[in-house]
């Protein structure tokens, strides 16, 4: 039991009185009170955890929490646009599409349809699916989630 | 638990040699696991996240050194997909892309799971295990480091810094049964590498015994058999591919489990031994090289 820091979203926090064993899933959602990245499996297997590390996609529930101190640590709340109520753009084509139904899996989806585009601005279907076969979703049949992955990729492709 | 994290392998080497009982951890994405469920509570981890140097990929006189701390991602860039695509085309079979960011070749080997995707590759194209800790840094052949089901060499304090690759010339074939195409452990595997200037064939199985392990008798029986020329490889008698895939189904020993019935692993394994020499092999009379 000791403290470390960790820093989440460009924000330094210090865990205290945390067991060392702590994934960053859990650390994140009930000790720094950031409950954006969804705890499902907590074996790596369905991505509702993604998060970056140091500009890397990966699952929460498989990072040592204190193992991260002095990464750069990104969760769905740090790509948040600061104004209450407004989205990213590729928020915006999920919800454009009725790519969200219960919601559970659209954090760690978005996270990776962000870290896709940030890769590969205008990705292939078959450079999509992979991107995203990480990311496991009960509701949508995925057909929504690819339809919102275009509509953002379009909507950058415009903006340019 | 007490989480150190060097930043040099020389560090990394002084802290598993004063807590040999430390835990490497690489990736997470197999300990991780393990500690979430409470399968395993360390006492002292040692982790690898900061030191660079273990991320090193280099090509030394014909042979490719990937640190142990590479990870699946990296596998995948273009100068590994050019002197070794075997390894590329396992390495995406991997998980997903966040499991591929985060775990490590090293990890795969250290877990030593007759499924870890890039075994059989590794053992068919020859690949050795750079290790170092309290017996001295030492190389090992990778058959003889994969001791057991989910059992290494390494030894409490020892670190793998390194796999050595021969870089051969020739086709390399990786395929995998499973019931995705993400997101999957092997039912069945299986690597062929065919090397057109030492002129043999490397054939590596997995999820099919205890370890993953070479099929060296069909390797033997097939080579005698082929045609060489410098540029291909080929089998005049088309039949013997039937055959060899029969020698190779031979050596597989498999089990039932809840991914798959024995009997079934046996015919994936002899249904890609032909398939992969297919691909890798010219079937019938040698064309002429052109002058
Ligand atoms: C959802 C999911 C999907 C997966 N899919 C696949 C798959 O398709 N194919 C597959 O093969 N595997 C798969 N795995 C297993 C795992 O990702 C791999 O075995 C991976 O390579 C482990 O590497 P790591 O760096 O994460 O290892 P870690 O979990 O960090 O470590 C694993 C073991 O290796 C030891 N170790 C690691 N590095 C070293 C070193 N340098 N020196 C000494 N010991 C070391 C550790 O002490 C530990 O015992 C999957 C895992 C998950 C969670
Ligand atoms: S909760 Fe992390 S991958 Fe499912
Ligand atoms: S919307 Fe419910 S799990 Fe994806």
């Amino acid at each position: 039991m000791n403290a470390y820091p960790l820093r989440v979203n460009g924000v330094e926090h210090d865990v205290v009185d945390a067991w060392d064993g702590e994934n960053l899933l859990y650390v994140l959602r009930e000790r720094l009170g950031l409950p954006a990245a969804k705890a499902a499996c907590e074996q790596g297997e369905c991505g509702s955890c993604s998060v970056m590390v140091d500009g890397r996609l990966v699952c929460a529930c498989l990072v040592l929490a204190s193992s991260a101190i002095d990464a750069d640590i990104v969760t769905p709340e740090g790509i948040q646009p600061s104004a209450h109520g407004e989205l990213t753009p590729v928020q915006d084509a999920f919800v454009s599409e009725g790519a969200v139904q219960c919601g559970f899996c659209t954090p760690g989806l978005v996270m990776a349809v962000h870290d896709l585009l940030n890769r590969e601005p205008a990705p292939s279907d078959l450079a999509v699916r992979e991107a995203l076969s990480g990311n496991l979703c009960r509701c949508t049949g995925y057909g929504r989630v690819l339809a919102a992955v275009n509509r953002a990729a379009h909507a950058a492709a415009a903006a340019r | 638990m007490a989480v150190l994290l060097p930043t040099t392998i020389d560090e990394t080497l002084a802290a598993l040699a004063a807590t040999p009982a430390a835990l490497v951890l690489a990736g997470g994405t197999d300990v991780m696991v393990d500690v979430n469920e409470g399968r395993r509570r360390p006492e002292h981890v040692v982790c690898l996240r900061r030191v660079e140097t273990l991320r090193a990929r280099s090509v030394e006189n014909g042979t490719l050194v990937l640190g142990a701390a590479t990870t699946y991602t990296e596998l995948l860039e273009p100068e590994i997909a050019a002197v070794a695509p075997a390894i590329t085309d396992a390495a995406r079979t991997v998980g997903s892309p966040q499991i591929r960011n985060a775990g490590t070749i090293g990890g795969n080997l250290a877990t030593a799971s007759p499924a870890g995707d890039t075994l059989p590759v590794l053992l068919a194209l020859g690949a050795s295990v750079e290790i170092d800790g309290p017996a001295g840094r030492r190389r090992i052949a990778l058959q003889d480091f994969l001791v057991g089901p989910k059992r290494s060499a390494l030894e409490p304090g020892d670190l793998m810094i390194a796999v050595r690759i021969p870089i051969r010339r020739g086709p390399q074939e990786y395929l995998k049964v499973g019931t995705r195409n993400a997101m999957v452990i092997a039912v069945a595997s299986l690597a062929l590498v065919v090397d057109l200037d030492a002129r043999t064939v490397g054939i590596g199985l997995g999820s099919v015994g205890p370890t993953a392990f070479l099929a060296a008798a069909a390797a033997e029986w097939l080579t005698p058999r082929l045609v060489w020329a410098d540029d291909r490889v080929s089998l005049p008698q088309a039949a013997d591919a039937a055959t060899f895939a029969g020698l190779v189904a031979a050596a597989a020993q498999p089990i039932d489990d809840h991914r798959s019935t024995a009997r079934y692993r046996t015919h994936a394994i002899e249904v890609m031994a032909s398939r992969a020499l297919r691909r890798a092999v010219q079937f019938g009379a040698p064309h002429r090289a052109a002058t």
